[in-house]
């Protein structure tokens, strides 16, 4: 049976998924230490790992309350901030969308940056997967990665300062997002849109509550779909 | 800061509308038709979101008060190279951090 290989869909998303410890380990323990530090119980820095499960809001939104905005503020704030995983919905919808409804809810539930980019990028190489592949793929990326977000952010809880000084990991997680656009990058389209978002998103970083950054993901879908059309039309003049 | 319940609900709130937000399509769409249309933008998803998402992590780096710097900048240039020529992710990272300590190392 080729899935009781190692080479199974759901073994191939824990050895995609692995590198993302590298990124996981030192921002979960940050946010533990960090909410020790602003004066949370470990339950409720738990709370905010196993519940939002999103380390840019996790992190805005303690930042907030520990700067006394208003709660209100800083609720609209870090869901901002994670507005980019109404997009990720949608982008997964063609691929998981035929599964039963609770398998969609856990999904929704663990779409994260990283399981997100793994699953887009393997469910178009592999158009053909069934969906059990598809979410044994998905569920298999997200093996090394959640639970290791939970369990750092205890130890980092628990531990206080123990986020190791000297290694650069600022900019681990710059490193594996952009391992991944490259191979991304398939067709001019690809490259266009990508182009468009980089340039927008600094353009626009200016903007609050992170919306720059949507501005430039649906200017780049926008302007990537678009030259997949002009690039099937010319295509066709020439045939 | 909030504290006790008034805390616990800021942290439900803010769960469940996380959890709203990455439910939304896939879980109420569900295997609904979409129009091509929609279809062709929601290819260019990944690649419209994750480079705009790096893009001032690599420009204004958090660790150097967010003025550029030679060995980020090379390690992020190296890295995406590596991954758009040679398609494999951990020889990207890899090539990556190697760029990156070998920077800091030479540059400090």
């Amino acid at each position: 049976m080729p899935s009781q290989s190692t080479n199974s869909p759901y073994w191939q998303g824990v050895r995609d998924g692995a590198p993302f410890t590298l990124v996981i380990v030192p921002f979960s323990m940050l946010f533990g230490v960090v909410g020790t530090e602003a004066g949370l119980h470990i339950a409720e820095t738990m709370a905010f790992s196993v519940l939002v499960i999103a380390g840019a809001a996790q992190f805005t939104a303690l930042q907030l309350l520990t700067d006394n905005a208003p709660t209100l503020i800083a609720l609209v704030s870090a869901l901002a901030v994670n507005l980019r995983m109404a997009m990720y919905s949608a982008s997964l919808t063609p691929w998981l969308g035929a599964a039963p409804l609770w398998q969609r809810a856990i999904a929704a539930y663990f779409t994260v940056d990283q399981s997100y980019a793994c699953a887009v990028v393997k469910f178009e190489q592999e158009p053909h997967w069934p969906m059990p592949a598809r979410l044994a793929y998905f569920f298999g990326v997200v093996t090394p990665i959640c639970p290791l977000w939970y369990g750092f952010t205890l130890v980092g809880a628990l531990v206080g300062n123990a986020v190791p000084t000297g290694l650069p990991l600022d900019f681990a997680l710059p490193i594996t997002f952009l391992a991944m656009i490259g191979p991304m990058l398939r067709t001019p389209a690809h490259v266009v849109a990508a182009l468009v978002s980089v340039t927008l998103a600094l353009a626009l970083a200016w903007l609050p509550y992170n919306l720059g950054l949507l501005v430039a993901g649906i200017a780049g879908m926008m302007v990537g779909a678009q030259a997949e059309v002009l690039l099937e039309r010319r295509k066709e003049g020439r045939a | 800061m909030i504290e006790g319940p008034a805390l616990w609900l800021f942290i439900a709130a803010l769960g469940l509308g996380t959890f709203g937000l990455r439910f939304v399509f896939l879980g109420l769409i569900g295997d609904r038709p979409l129009p091509a249309w929609l279809l062709r933008h929601l290819r260019y998803t990944a690649v419209a979101v994750l480079p705009g998402l790096v893009a001032p992590l690599v420009v204004w780096p958090a660790a150097t008060g967010g003025t550029l710097d030679t060995p980020r900048m090379a390690a992020a240039l190296v890295t995406l190279s590596i991954g758009y020529f040679m398609r494999n992710v951990i020889l990207a990272i890899s090539a990556g951090a190697l760029t990156l300590f070998a920077g800091l190392a030479l540059l400090g």
